[in-house]
């Protein structure tokens, strides 16, 4: 039976949209560029190697929690023995990527992202969407997206570590202070990348502030809200900066773990 | 200074209809909806279109233009190029009553069913006091004009009929969330209301009604997101529900 | 045909769902009656939301010396003293309730520092008295109006199990006929506009709410709907039109570019530094005090500049003198050779403050052209001139009741109705007018209908409002209603716009005449449905009615005042000020007799400076000092 835009009653138009104007080209590069990073972030996280060369761990891997971590790379200690499954190590990366995953996949921006991109519902605004039925996020899996403020506090813990980590990058090969490479640079622009995610989320804009109803009797959670507010406002150049920086610092530490390049000191 | 303009308008009723071509001629400095009316008054006397201010501020002149949902007094002829053809179609998803013009009805009923704002019962007139803060929230929701390009573009009843009965829109979520942030408002259930009858999950915040607004009311970021938040608040987080029975807090539920 | 007509029975019929029509259908249904709210276009976009200034109401929240009486005063200054006293006195009595009930019924206007509703400057007022959101009050207050429409519904639904079971909104209807039998008022007839069905309303009480009559003019500020409905229809149903030669031209239209032109740049634009000069470059308002005003209004750029930042230091810039002073004086720039091409003058703000201030000043206004037009008033002048924006004439009705004068049951208020303003509405007073009179007009028919007896509709009613539907199907070959209406408005633009002569005045007479017998022979093709041809047809004979009505009292009044000046006559003359024009509709013209406006009692008499009053007032009437 027809629907949507085909419904009975509604004008007669044959097309599913009308735009001229070249709306695939959002989707298909969110489509591009997510696909891209799930690829590379699958064959890391399964890789179990070249995530750590002293002093710079890979976000990927941090913080390493299981005895198959590589020596010097635990910050937090080994909770978690080997697993092996079906004959492989069971890579500690496994432990912690569920938790910024989650983060972004609940996120209300890759959101609106993946929605349009991946299911299409709807590809792009003004333009039919391919799917029959549509429940949206009323009913389970979807009804899970709710739980985005759990991530939001995961989310938090790791910034902590990873910023743990940038400073422990002024450290040298031979763990001495007061030394700094392009990987410390590497790291922190990391850390601050994904604080800026995480400031300018939705949900960290109605926890510190957007849940009140009179801001007036509350002058500083007002004053941190309107903060948050102007970063909210760029949530999306976060999202994407900051899941670039993830990679590219893993993929600094890779290499420099590899030995592919050196990881050059200033001082 | 005039140019020549190819149109392609969507003429026709509720059971049959389709694009035709017209040429016309346009100013400097007009509007599609000017372009409308010389067509209206040389070319075809009876086409249909609904408008009223044509400065952006009755919202009465919605359609779609090239496609997107669009204010025509909004729309620029100059902002299409020197040869293209601008194909203008009444809104996708409401019925049509004849060309351009469409039965937005739906609209009317759904803001039926949002409570109204309810002041506190022993508040007498010219005794209220808000601050400005508190109100500003609110405010850029009432700044709406009721085009409905929201609802227009919204694809849970645009591309799925059958949702119209339980989805209230774009239009009616901010409405929701002006007075779920109204300082004085009495009533304290908008959010499990907003929840369960008016269809606030079913939004995947794919941020078209946000796009289109012509207002920039940031539908999205300010009311919608807001509101799933308060409602994760009151439905789906133990912690706050537990607080939330525990003492009452001060100005949250 | 009558089998099939569609009839609805209700206690009372409003016409017009903008500010005044909605006020009084609150009003009706909380006294228990059952309302039918008819608009021409969709509900909630009446002319109303066009306001931008703000509603004006002597609240007293920025300063506290401001009072009723104060208010009073500066409405009767800007009228020129030609205002029926009593709707000035009762407007400015009950604004400030009328302001706090929209608040309780959920309005959100901007706040002052205490967290009371703010008030700004304006024009005529001598202290800040709109309150205001933004630049978008009238959108605020029709919106408000709209929610409280539709919680009374809701709990019409509770209580009753039917939502329109007390209020029903009749949408994009046109009211072609007030009905008559008995003398009095027995209903409406009219046609949906989608369809073209015809329908009838029974009803003792019809209240008029219609707004203002833009439409007859070329360049304008008022929507399509602005085409003098409310005004045709009391005359045609035997009313009378009061002063119907005042129409206020704005002074700051936009002339160009097209997409924008007619379009207000409000007051506070100016009233927050904007400045007018003319194409030489000179700051010209200086030279257009008038003496009356030279001890409020700041005669050198210092001072005026002074003021924005020291008002109770420095008189005020003169670009913020009444509208119809300013108007003038761009007129006769215009005329001197010193105007745009397009024949305006320049408003600048942006010169006078930085791009932000003026973003969150004036949002709309900045949004509005730069959106519509590329015009960015942070970064260039604007092209304004004088644009037709309101009809201070209307019905004459009884300022208590809003009762049309000469027809039982039926009411007028807002626009619509005639007498408030005098010559010359302040700014700000629109607003308050439509909630006051409104609400008042609604009190009216309430006690009109509780008082008399049932008064159904014949049959030779319906059959006569009919007849005049059908007939522009039923012509061929006649003429094209979109050619006349142009030609009307041009007619109307020229010859009874801002500035008119004796001759010009007669030369509009007989050209109206002559319109109005083709507009006889109107056809129209298509069908039934939707056709805005059809519905043209119908608001052509309403405009010929109201410009004939304006060209034939101004063709009267042999002086020049407020929103009606006479290049013949230039000055004011205190012996016109004692007269009203009462226009009146025979079946084939209107006529136009001098009725004597009603004198002050005394204790109103003597809130005024009897030096004020010696400028407006015959030596006789000063003598007097008031009735009784």
């Amino acid at each position: 039976m027809a629907t949507g835009v085909f419904s009975g009653g509604r004008a007669k138009i044959a097309e599913k949209t009308l735009r001229t104007d070249r709306w695939w080209l959002q989707p298909a590069l969110t489509v591009f560029v997510l696909l891209s990073f799930i690829v590379y972030a699958t064959f890391r996280a399964f890789e179990n190697a070249h995530y750590f060369a002293e002093p710079l761990i890979s976000p990927f891997y941090s913080p390493c929690l299981s005895d198959a971590c590589v020596k010097g790379s635990s910050l937090l200690g080994r909770p978690f023995g080997i697993f092996h499954v079906f004959g492989a190590t069971f890579s500690p990366s496994l432990f912690i990527l569920i938790f910024p995953l989650g983060f972004r996949m609940t996120c209300y921006y890759y959101r609106k992202a993946y929605y349009r991109a991946f299911w299409m519902s709807p590809p792009a605004c003004a333009v039919a969407e391919p799917h029959a039925k549509y429940t949206g996020e009323t009913r389970s899996p979807l009804i899970l997206q709710n739980a985005h403020r759990w991530f939001f506090y995961a989310g938090l813990v790791f910034n902590v570590i990873l910023s743990v980590d940038a400073i422990l990058a002024f450290r040298n090969p031979d763990k001495q202070w007061g030394h700094m490479s392009i990987g410390t640079l590497v790291l922190l622009a990391n850390a601050t990348f994904l604080w800026l995610y995480s400031a300018s989320c939705h949900t960290c804009r109605h926890t510190i502030g957007g849940r009140l109803r009179n801001f007036s009797k509350h002058p500083v959670r007002y004053k941190l809200w309107t903060y948050v507010s102007i970063l909210n406002h760029k949530h999306q150049n976060f999202a994407w900066v900051s899941l670039f920086g993830v990679a590219l610092c893993d993929l600094y530490v890779r290499q420099v773990s590899a030995g592919s390049i050196t990881n050059l000191y200033f001082f | 200074m005039a140019r020549k303009l190819k149109l392609r308008i969507w003429r026709g009723n509720s059971t049959d209809g389709g694009l035709q071509d017209v040429v016309v001629d346009a100013n400097e400095g007009e509007v599609v909806l000017d372009v409308i009316h010389r067509v209206q008054a040389d070319q075809m006397n009876d086409l249909a279109v609904r408008w009223n201010c044509k400065a952006g501020k009755c919202g009465s002149c919605s359609m779609e233009i090239n496609g997107k949902p669009r204010l025509a007094c909004m729309t620029r002829v100059a902002s299409f190029e020197e040869d293209e053809t601008i194909t203008l179609t009444p809104l996708r998803a409401f019925p049509v009553i004849k060309d351009l013009v469409t039965d937005v009805s739906f609209n009317y009923k759904k803001a039926m069913e949002i409570p109204a704002y309810e002041a506190p019962a022993e508040l007498k007139a010219g005794e209220a006091r808000m601050a400005q803060v508190d109100v500003e929230r609110s405010q850029e929701f009432r700044k709406c004009i009721e085009c409905f390009l929201c609802q227009d573009t919204c694809h849970v009843i645009r591309d799925h009929e059958e949702n119209k009965k339980s989805f209230a829109g774009p239009r009616f979520f901010i409405r929701i969330a002006e007075l779920d942030m109204h300082p004085l408002d009495m009533l304290r259930n908008r959010k499990q209301k907003a929840q369960e009858e008016h269809g606030l999950g079913m939004c995947n915040i794919t941020k078209c009604c946000t796009e289109v607004c012509p207002e920039h009311i940031r539908i999205t970021d300010n009311a919608i997101i807001p509101m799933k938040e308060r409602v994760v608040d009151v439905k789906y987080d133990p912690a706050r529900w537990l607080g939330s029975k525990i003492r009452k807090r001060d100005g949250i539920l | 045909m009558s089998n099939s007509l569609e009839r609805y029975k209700y206690d009372i019929v409003v016409i017009g769902a903008g500010g005044a029509g909605l006020r009084a259908a609150v009003e009706a249904r909380e006294a228990g009656l059952r309302v039918a709210i008819i608009c021409k276009s969709l509900f909630g976009k009446a002319h109303t939301v066009m306001a931008e200034g703000g509603v004006a109401a002597s609240m007293g929240n920025v300063n506290d010396s401001d009072n009723w009486m104060v208010h009073f005063r500066d409405t009767m200054r800007g009228g020129k003293f030609l205002n029926h006293y009593r709707m000035a006195e009762l407007h400015a009595k009950e604004a400030p309730e009328r302001v706090w009930e929209l608040e309780m019924w959920g309005a959100l206007f901007d706040r002052t520092k205490e967290g009371k509703i703010s008030q700004r400057n304006f024009g005529g007022h001598e202290y800040p008295r709109l309150a205001h959101v933004g630049d978008r009050t009238g959108l605020e207050l029709i919106r408000t109006m709209q929610q409280r429409i539709v919680a009374l519904q809701q709990k019409d639904a509770r209580d009753h199990g039917d939502a329109e079971s007390f209020i029903k909104v009749f949408a994009e209807l046109t009211v072609t006929d007030i009905l008559k039998d008995n003398g009095k008022v027995s209903g409406a007839y009219g046609y949906w506009r989608e369809s073209g069905k015809e329908v009838l309303f029974e009803a003792p009480a019809v209240i008029l709410a219609t707004g203002g009559v833009g439409k007859t003019f070329k360049i304008t500020s008022n929507s399509w709907e602005g085409t003098g409905d409310g005004h045709a229809l009391a005359l045609k149903a035997g009313g009378n039109l009061v002063d119907m030669e005042f129409l206020q031209f704005h002074p700051t239209g936009m002339v160009w570019p097209p997409s924008v032109r007619g379009l207000l740049v409000t007051e506070s634009v100016r009233g927050d530094g904007g400045v007018l000069t003319n194409t030489d470059g000179i700051r010209f308002m200086f030279n257009y005090i008038p003496d009356v005003f030279k001890d409020k209004y700041a005669d050198n750029e210092a001072e005026a500049d002074r003021w924005y930042t020291d008002q109770a230091n420095n008189r005020r810039p003169p670009e913020l003198l009444p509208r119809d002073e300013v108007a003038r004086a761009i007129n006769s720039e215009v005329k001197a050779g010193r105007g745009t091409e397009h024949g305006g003058v320049f408003l600048d703000v942006s010169k006078r403050l930085p791009a932000d201030v003026i973003k969150k000043k004036l949002p709309s206004m900045w949004h509005q052209f730069y959106e519509l037009a590329g015009v960015d008033i942070t970064k260039e002048a604007m092209e304004v001139g004088p644009t037709c924006h309101y009809v201070m004439g209307g019905v004459e009705v009884d300022p208590d009741s809003a009762a049309a004068v000469g027809v039982p049951g039926l009411f007028a208020a807002g626009e619509v109705a005639g007498g408030m303003h005098g010559s010359n509405r302040l700014g700000g007073n629109s607003l308050s007018d439509l909630l006051v009179f409104g609400r008042r007009a609604g009190i009216g028919a309430v006690d009109y209908v509780k008082g008399g007896a049932a008064n159904p509709v014949s049959e030779t009613s319906i059959h006569t409002a009919q007849e005049k539907i059908e007939k522009p199907f039923k012509q061929e070959g006649g003429e094209n209603p979109y050619a006349l209406h142009q030609e009307l408005q041009e007619v109307a633009h020229n010859l009874i716009g801002i500035i008119r002569t004796k001759s010009e005045i007669e030369e509009a007479i007989s050209k109206i005449a002559q319109i109005r017998q083709r507009a006889a022979n109107v056809t129209v093709g298509g069908e039934r449905l939707f056709n805005p041809g059809f519905h043209l047809i119908f608001d052509l004979d309403n405009m010929l009615l109201v410009a004939e009505s304006t060209a034939k009292s101004a063709l009267l009044r042999e002086e020049s005042r407020g929103g009606h000046t006479r290049d013949d006559f230039p000055g004011m003359n205190a012996t016109w000020r004692q007269v009203n024009h009462i226009s009146s509709f025979d079946g084939n013209q209107v006529n136009v007799k001098q009725q004597s406006l009603p004198s002050m009692p005394k204790e109103l008499f003597d809130l005024f400076d009897i030096h004020e009053l010696e400028k407006y007032m015959t030596s006789e009437e000063i003598a007097k000092g008031g009735s009784n």
